[in-house]
């Protein structure tokens, strides 16, 4: 008897813990059970695109979250707010929306399911916004070939259904090089890193930002500490107060959460956030955070899809289509901050300024690059394994 | 030198949290119970104390709330698991998972309803919280900066720690809990309260892993609420208890050297020894196997692991 009360007890707890953590999604798929399934193929029209159009009301967007939208700052809460202002530049209703928070990119089979769920929910449409997802997101594109699928952050593509979406946050962190560079009094600037020289994604971020700190200010260097981790809050306050304790007194990460920005704020210095405004939570420290606007890739992905425009073709947008920029400077920027901004903002709009242009020097003594080219998007996105010549790893 | 000292404090800093939750699990596991709620405990304890902070703006009510809440957390396992006598493994793993959830969803709940779209603990609990302005003391050169100049979360671990220790050696309550835990059966016919010990232990274990995790939510996280704010040390606390033989006082500085090893990759210049961070990362636990694997080669040494634990107690099968 004690046994089975016991278990009882035990399977409440399980079930209340649900409860709590799917309490969003499973309110939002009773609300989609209505619309059709049926209707996904869609309608035929004069398609220049790989796919059929999809009529504007037919159209079910899936998306997979690696955390929950609502955590305020991080990753997760950037894509959101992007798929929110696709929802209302296209005028969809909240029924033709399906999110799948909290799945796990290392585990291949919750991100199946969830992407099952979805297709089976009716999606015609599935935005996956971690890495992890890629190689299910490729699998489930040949099972699943009437459903369009994109994937952020990866590189695969099979120039049909499935495609993949990034940006060039390089160029908004350019900017906020500047602004760091202008603001340091130590000539020291600290980078938490959340990958290594490995990750071409974090060391094109740490190169772009050194390089804008040095298109102003040639004598600083940029200290990085790796935390080895995309998620990592204790690791990343670490590493924070350990480049203060170096000396550094500009604060920039590349990683998920505002702890840097709060160390920075603790110990009397600046930062530089990323992904959303981060001055939010550490107001006396952060000049400018490198932020995505998503809602530019989501809206143009989903109109494309209606239009029959869609090519499945990977998206790599960048500043001058809105998708990265940095926000509002803070008034702790240093004078003079807001005008080399705004030059080097037109200069990489207006004049096609890539910043990985020209011959770069690193830092163990070799060059990359030729004068009057710049780097490829490939190289870019897939084999930055180098510092710029003012980065400092030790 | 300035270099080193700050190492130091970091790694305080860092083995501050891995202390409250393997103080608590000592004295839990001494009860002859494997709580492996630690990281759910301490979830719910910094989920509750970071709230009562960011409405009262008071750090001692914030810490009562923690320790509470990490008792309450505690109060359900004890109740499955002495009085009900559900399988402590399943139990203390439903305990992590259901108290990272509660967290979670009681911290998104707030934070949607904030109109600033961040929780940001007011500024006089942030001053008093993060301490390390003792007059006169915290200002005396290395000195002050090594031993005065930290947050009162330190101060309280260590008094914690320092009292568990006697408790556990040098009262007559803590012969009591020992003996739960080497054989409740015995301890039993010898008169001793079986039942309200393991209670009143697990419950107490609960609270100080509650203030540990107020600690990972206002100091690690700087005092602005983020999700899964522990972030796994409820888990290395586990560890440490085995490290630290299942004592108090050793849990003071085996925390401290865990904390060492985790920041360490931080601020050993990747020039003296270039080794992967991966394997900075896996240190703490390589150690921990090798400390196993000595203590147990060593006939001599005690080995304090309560006989009991894990096993629950059949009054009826005595």
């Amino acid at each position: 008897m004690k046994k089975l009360l016991s278990l009882l007890a035990v399977s409440a707890m399980v079930v209340s813990l649900c409860a709590c953590s799917n309490g969003g999604s499973t309110q939002e798929s009773a609300e989609t059970t209505e619309s059709s399934s049926d209707a996904e193929t869609g309608t035929e029209g004069e398609s220049t695109g790989v796919m059929p159009a999809i009529a504007k009301e037919d159209i079910k967007v899936g998306v997979i979250h690696i955390t929950d939208p609502a955590e305020g700052s991080g990753y997760t809460y950037t894509h959101d707010l992007g798929i929110q202002g696709m929802q209302s530049n296209i005028g969809l209703d909240d029924s033709q929306i399906v999110r799948k928070n909290n799945v796990s990119d290392s585990d291949a089979t919750a991100i199946e399911n969830a992407i099952r769920e979805c297709i089976e929910e009716g999606c015609n449409v599935i935005f996956a916004t971690s890495w992890g997802f890629m190689d299910t997101c490729e699998a489930l594109s040949e099972e699943f070939p009437d459903v369009i699928f994109s994937h952020g952050t990866g590189y695969k593509c099979n120039g049909v259904n499935f495609n993949n979406y990034f940006g060039r946050i390089y160029q908004a962190r350019y900017l906020a090089g500047i602004a760091a560079g202008l603001k340091t009094e130590s000539n020291k600037l600290g980078y938490v890193a959340a990958m290594g020289q490995e990750n071409s994604e974090v060391t094109g971020g740490v190169n772009a930002f050194a390089m804008g700190a040095y298109s102003v200010n040639p004598d600083c260097e940029v200290y990085v500490k790796v935390t080895n981790s995309w998620f990592d809050p204790e690791g990343e306050t670490q590493a924070a107060q350990a480049l203060v304790d170096l000396g550094c007194d500009v604060i920039a990460q590349h990683c998920d959460t505002p702890n840097p920005q709060t160390v920075a704020e603790q110990n009397g210095v600046w930062g530089v956030g990323y992904n959303s405004d981060m001055s939010k939570d550490a107001p006396d420290a952060v000049l400018t955070s490198v932020m995505w606007d998503w809602s530019v890739y989501y809206t143009f992905a989903v109109q494309s899809i209606i239009d029959g425009t869609w090519t499945g073709e990977n998206y790599f947008g960048g500043m001058a289509d809105g998708l990265v920029n940095i926000a509002p400077l803070s008034d702790l920027c240093a004078d003079g901050t807001q005008e080399a901004v705004d030059a080097a903002r037109a200069q990489i709009i207006d004049e096609g300024f890539n910043v990985f242009d020209g011959v770069i020097e690193t830092n163990d003594g070799s060059t990359v690059g030729e004068e009057g080219s710049t780097l490829s998007d490939s190289d870019i996105t897939g084999s930055m394994n180098w510092y710029f010549k003012n980065v400092v790893v030790k | 030198m300035s270099m080193l000292i700050k190492f130091l404090v970091a790694a305080v800093g860092a083995g501050t949290p891995l202390l409250f939750g393997t103080v608590g699990e000592i004295l839990t596991e001494k009860t002859g119970h494997l709580n492996l709620g630690v990281e759910g405990m301490m979830s719910i304890g910094a989920c509750i104390g970071f709230m009562a902070g960011y409405y009262t703006d008071n750090f001692f009510i914030a810490i009562l709330a923690g320790a509470a809440a990490g008792a309450l957390g505690a109060l359900i396992y004890a109740v499955l698991t002495v009085t009900f006598m559900a399988n402590q493994n399943v139990t203390g793993l439903t305990l992590t998972i259901f108290g990272i959830g509660f967290a979670n969803f009681i911290g998104i709940f707030v934070l949607s309803k904030s109109p600033e779209g961040t929780l940001k603990l007011p500024e006089k609990i942030t001053a008093a919280m993060r301490g390390g302005n003792i007059p006169a003391l915290s200002k005396l050169p290395v000195v002050g900066e090594l031993l005065f100049s930290y947050s009162p979360f330190v101060y309280i671990g260590i008094a914690i720690a320092v009292a568990c220790a006697w408790y556990l050696n040098h009262t007559k309550a803590g012969l009591s809990l020992k003996a739960v835990g080497e054989n409740p059966g015995a301890a039993d016919a010898a008169g001793i309260k079986v039942t309200s010990v393991k209670y009143r232990n697990i419950i107490f274990g609960g609270a100080i892993c509650g203030i540990g995790g107020v600690y990972c939510a206002m100091i690690i996280n700087g005092g602005v609420w983020i999700s899964n704010n522990v972030g796994g040390l409820g888990w290395i606390a586990v560890a440490l208890v085995i490290f630290a033989n299942w004592q108090p006082a050793y849990a003071i500085w085996g925390s401290f050297i865990f904390g060492a090893l985790r920041v360490l990759k931080y601020y050993i210049p990747q020039s003296v020894l270039p080794f992967p961070i991966a394997f900075y990362d896996m240190l703490p636990f390589l150690i921990t196997a090798l400390v196993l694997v000595i203590s147990s080669m060593r006939k001599s040494g005690r080995i304090n692991l309560p006989a009991a634990l894990g096993l629950n107690y059949f009054r009826e099968e005595r």
